[in-house]
């Protein structure tokens, strides 16, 4: 048993000042451990707070209170208090996330969107467009598009560099929102073999998939936030 | 950016005022190697007054900037002679205004404007400068026969990057910029954005950058001050400051933006 993550009192509450200081409770007590290999869906009703579950695990959303701790490098690091530059040393080899949204900045080319988690850990450009062309092949993404930015993409083109862009680098936790929502059939079961071989090499896997049978596939358990909360 | 002992500038209880006027008050924070800070508010939060308080284009009220020089490791900057501070303002920092025309000289040639630099830093040798020149025009994507022109030929966005590279062309280790996108067309911006993305990856730098445009600190800093009314309010990772603005000023910053 090797836990890659913990997440240890996790509450939320968001305070809305633009609408008179309006309260949203969304997160409170939440204990979530995972190990490497295991894929956690994570279930309950749309508004539950799944997705900023997901954030607070990627230090993208800041807690009210608890810890979360990730194993980085051979330490056990607590994001909620580590400074910003441990976060992104973190993201940087450690933790991969893929959100429902591609952020394209403009006039950069899809392979480089790609290649770049890779070029930052000190790979050579060769080896990064090797290892980018071969994903965005699997993925089916046609070639003519690789050297264009993806502002003009479809959604389903989008979620795919996005989703390259993750799976490039073997992170030991991945968390995924949605990661095939705008796919069609035959991309989303290519995707779910790509997560499938994360979990093998032992990528420790935390997401949100709504499509019953990504989720029936990939889950090895399920945490609902429902209940986790009224407990 | 990675786990190191030293900072490269620490910023105590910085204030400066203008008369009884608050510019900026209590300001600190330190800035590491290789990282990127992003500095926004509102046009009157205090945001250029700090940056040029901390590049001693004006002198603090109160309070102390400590920097790790290259050779000789932390130094007071308030206590060094004038003489020093220029030289280091000419050579382990650089600084980027909003207008290129107050950070160029608009009577010397763009390829003069680069060269200058560097003989700054005690480069003698002809050739060397020339092909650095070169070098440093094409980076910033100016085409080399342009080299002879007055900047005054140039369009808006090509003073930026011509700016850019008679600031970089020294390898400095410490860059503060100011709007440094301000004042540009869309695609321009983009364009500049880009290039400047690309060379903080290149060159390692540190960089401080004061700017209104959340996209911009959204895509270049790793870190981000929210100052208002002379004061930090907010501070903390870029994208959680962005994405879970916790102070009522910051949520209304973030609110205020209009999506594309």
């Amino acid at each position: 048993m090797e836990i890659r993550l913990q997440a240890v009192d996790i509450h939320k509450t968001f305070i809305l000042h633009l609408q008179g200081g309006k309260r949203l409770n969304v997160l409170k007590r939440v204990d979530l451990t995972v190990e490497a290999g295991e894929c956690v869906a994570l279930t309950g009703p749309s508004g539950i707070g799944k997705s900023t579950f997901l954030k607070i695990l990627y230090g993208n959303y800041k807690p009210d209170s608890g810890r979360v701790l990730i194993y980085h490098l051979g330490q056990w690091i607590n994001t909620v208090e580590a400074e910003p530059y441990q976060i992104l040393d973190i993201r940087r080899s450690t933790i991969g996330y893929v959100s429902q949204f591609l952020r394209v900045i403009p006039r950069v080319p899809a392979i480089e969107i790609v290649m770049e988690p890779l070029q930052r850990l000190g790979l050579s450009v060769q080896e990064c467009r090797v290892r980018a062309e071969e994903l965005l092949r699997r993925l089916n993404l046609s070639e003519s598009l690789w050297t264009v930015s993806p502002t003009t993409f479809s959604g389903g083109e989008q979620q795919r560099v996005n989703l390259a862009r993750s799976l490039i680098y073997p992170y030991s936790i991945l968390l995924l929102d949605e990661p095939t929502a705008s796919l069609d059939e035959k991309n989303r079961a290519i995707v779910v073999q790509l997560i499938q071989e994360a979990k093998r090499r032992g990528t420790a896997v935390v997401g949100v998939f709504h499509d019953r049978t990504v989720r029936e596939a990939l889950a090895t358990r399920y945490f609902n936030l429902s209940m986790e909360e009224s407990g | 950016m990675t786990h190191l002992k030293e900072p490269l500038l620490k910023v105590m209880g910085v204030t400066k005022y203008f008369g009884d006027r608050v510019g900026c008050r209590d300001i600190s924070f330190e800035l590491w190697p290789g990282e990127v800070l992003g500095i926004v508010g509102e046009s009157g939060s205090g945001k250029t007054t700090l940056l040029n308080t901390l590049s001693f284009h004006l002198e603090p009220t109160r309070g102390t900037i400590l920097y790790w020089m290259e050779e000789e490791g932390p130094v007071n900057v308030g206590q060094l002679p004038e003489s020093k501070k220029r030289h280091l303002m000419r050579t382990e920092w650089g600084m980027v205004r909003q207008n290129p025309r107050e950070g160029l000289r608009m009577r010397v040639s763009a390829g003069a404007n680069i060269g200058e630099r560097l003989m700054a830093i005690g480069v003698r040798h002809y050739g060397r400068i020339r092909a650095e020149v070169q070098r440093w025009l094409e980076r910033v994507e100016i085409d080399t026969d342009r080299a002879n022109d007055l900047p005054e030929t140039f369009s808006g966005g090509m003073l930026q990057r011509l700016q850019i590279a008679r600031n970089l062309v020294s390898r400095p280790r410490l860059v503060f910029m100011d709007e440094p996108t301000g004042g540009l067309d869309v695609s321009v911006q983009a364009r500049l954005l880009d290039l400047l993305r690309a060379l903080v990856a290149e060159l390692h730098l540190s960089l401080i950058i004061v700017t209104h445009d959340l996209g911009v600190v959204r895509l270049l800093s790793h870190r981000l001050l929210v100052m208002r009314q002379g004061e930090i309010v907010e501070s903390g990772l870029t994208d959680q400051v962005l994405d879970d603005p916790h102070h009522p000023y910051t949520q209304l910053l973030v609110s205020s933006v209009i999506q594309a």
